[in-house]
């Protein structure tokens, strides 16, 4: 593989999907959500950073899914449907740089777009910061602008770069529809795969206990990534945890897209 | 000379049916060869093969068997794709990219340094006819400037081997006037063209030879003039001022005089009428002549009888 190839892919895809009309009321929402969490902060009296806190993240997490989703499933997906992909692979390009491309210019997007969400995210705790009186300050778990909060957006990249793995997985052999239906399941259920690793203790047979145990095992562990309640209320995230999630996260992104590669190589375009 | 384009045995089936699914084949052992610098035309009508063939030869798909090679190099060969270009049938862009963005992307992976880029991008765009618009994003194209932005990139590495499928496809008079004149402007820098098309009198204008594939199998190849069923029928003669007198003479020799438009006829002549006679009789007479012109069978006639035979030797087959 050439990884300037994967970089001119990746580029494109980066510049494509920065002025796709999907992304930007996406974004928008999430900016707006963002900053009117001000607002709604404004009627909670004491509880007003921890619920801009709590928003922001949350935005930054679900619209990061959606675009990761939205977009995602466009890369590969529509491009065999819309038969964009004839010109590109007849280009001198291995379908493996083309896979990888498309999922490093996606990744790409996504933490662009956190940084912008983040900065916007900082900015309304900032002025929050400088309005509140300090009689309220005292009451508050972390600073309003805590930088260790920052940790939870990272954690939050890493599972959104698995989320655009799962689309780009899906898309390499479903149509868009398939493939975002997938992905969204997979990202709900992930959220839940620590549930199936105890679920012996519910169930005895032990039929259900070894599906229950490979599905653990298969399924993308999203909780793993989520660490937004520790970071709100001013807990700290030891740095331990933060490598593992982020090798968790890495290898089961890079087993995915070398699946896609995979079935990808192999692909008729009819 | 090694042929540019060598196919042996190439056979595609597809798999059709959701719940059982079944094999259809849609090529069926084809071989030819394609020389250095021709005009090759791949002619059949709808679902004969053809786009299948294009898309084994770009590895789009995958063969169920037989082989190809282009440029000396198994299909798919990374070098080999350096020296190819393709215009795929109704192609289709990023919406978001302007044209110039995307001819540089697509330049990006010849491994093209950034102001050879720009150059190529900015003179295809211009050779196409899209200079002005070089910066409009590709959604608000038209379907014909498509086509044009495909042309342009299919020609991006100035390729040896240039493969097009359809290429006069949703191309007004005009447009279809400047592929045929980019496509002998090619052959005559020496470009070996391998086009598909069922626009007959495009092929019958530029190729040098043709096939003509039906149901998946090859059902004829050649230069046109030594097709079989391609031979001269008779001659076409335009007059003026042709005489009720002459006009006469002419019926008693069995050539029938047809008004084409005021004070203009067209006589035509048996193949074996010798047309130098007749036009020295009618300039005797005060006709003038306009044209002369040997009648041959056209290409349609030749296409659809050869695809009637293989069509019915498939269903006999099967």
């Amino acid at each position: 593989m050439s990884l300037r190839t994967i970089q001119h892919i990746a580029l494109a895809v980066f510049r494509e999907s920065v002025r796709d009309r999907v992304l930007y009321n996406l974004v928008g929402f999430a900016l707006l959500v963002i900053g009117t969490s001000y607002l709604i902060g404004q009627i909670s009296a004491g509880e007003d950073v921890k619920i801009i806190k709590d928003l922001g993240l949350a935005a930054m997490s679900i619209f990061g899914v959606f675009i990761a989703i939205f977009i995602g499933i466009g890369l590969v997906s529509k491009e065999v449907e819309r038969r964009s992909i004839y010109s590109l692979i007849a280009k001198p390009v291995r379908r493996s740089e083309l896979v990888a491309g498309k999922f490093a210019g996606l990744v790409l997007t996504i933490a662009i777009n956190l940084a912008v969400m983040a900065a916007v995210w900082y900015g309304v705790l900032g002025l929050m910061a400088l309005v509140e009186p300090e009689s309220f300050k005292k009451a508050w778990e972390a600073p309003a602008t805590d930088p260790r909060m920052l940790i939870a957006v990272y954690l939050i990249f890493v599972q959104l770069a698995v989320v655009v793995a799962l689309a780009t997985f899906f898309s390499t052999f479903a149509g868009p529809m398939l493939s975002a239906v997938f992905t969204f399941a997979l990202y709900v259920a992930g959220h839940f795969s620590a549930d199936l690793k105890h679920f012996d203790v519910v169930v005895g047979n032990s039929p259900v206990r070894y599906i229950t145990g490979a599905l653990y095992y298969l399924l993308p562990n999203m909780a793993m990534f989520d660490v937004k309640n520790a970071v709100v209320h001013g807990q700290p995230v030891p740095f331990g945890y933060v490598i593992t999630a982020t090798l968790y996260g890495a290898t089961f992104s890079l087993a995915l897209i070398v699946a896609s590669v995979w079935i990808f190589s192999r692909r008729d375009f009819k | 000379m090694a042929p540019a384009i060598d196919i042996e045995g190439l056979t595609k089936d597809y798999k059709v049916g959701f719940w059982r699914p079944r094999p259809y084949r849609a090529l069926d052992g084809l071989t030819l060869q394609v020389t250095p610098g021709e005009v090759f035309g791949f002619l059949g009508p709808n679902g004969a093969g053809k786009t299948t063939t294009l898309k084994l030869l770009l590895q789009l798909v995958f063969p169920t068997a037989g082989r190809a090679e282009i440029l000396g190099r198994p299909v798919g060969d990374l070098e080999a794709r350096r020296r190819i270009g393709y215009l795929p049938e109704n192609p289709y862009f990023y919406d978001n990219l302007s044209a110039e963005e995307l001819l540089q992307y697509f330049g990006s992976l010849f491994g093209y340094s950034s102001s050879d880029r720009r150059a190529r991008a900015s003179r295809l765009l211009d050779r196409v006819g899209l200079g002005a618009e070089r910066r409009m994003q590709l959604r608000k194209y038209s379907k014909g400037m498509i086509q044009r932005v495909g042309i342009a990139q299919a020609l991006l590495n100035d390729p040896e081997v240039l493969f097009l499928d359809e290429p006069m496809s949703g191309l007004d008079p005009l447009g279809r006037r400047d592929i045929r004149a980019l496509i002998l402007e090619l052959r005559d820098r020496g470009t070996t063209v391998f086009f598909s098309s069922h626009i007959l009198s495009d092929a019958e204008a530029l190729c040098s030879r043709v096939a003509i594939v039906a149901g998946g199998r090859l059902a004829t190849m050649g230069r046109l003039a030594e097709m079989a069923g391609y031979e001269l029928r008779g001659w076409e003669v335009v007059v003026t001022g042709l005489g009720a007198d002459a006009a006469a003479r002419l019926a008693a020799r069995g050539i029938r005089a047809t008004a084409v438009s005021e004070g203009r006829y067209a006589l035509e002549l048996p193949k074996d009428a010798r047309p130098e006679s007749v036009v020295s009789d009618l300039a005797a007479s005060g006709a003038s002549l306009v044209s002369v012109a040997p009648l041959h069978t056209t290409l349609e006639e030749i296409f659809v009888q050869h695809v009637a035979k293989t069509s019915s030797a498939r269903q006999g087959a099967l």
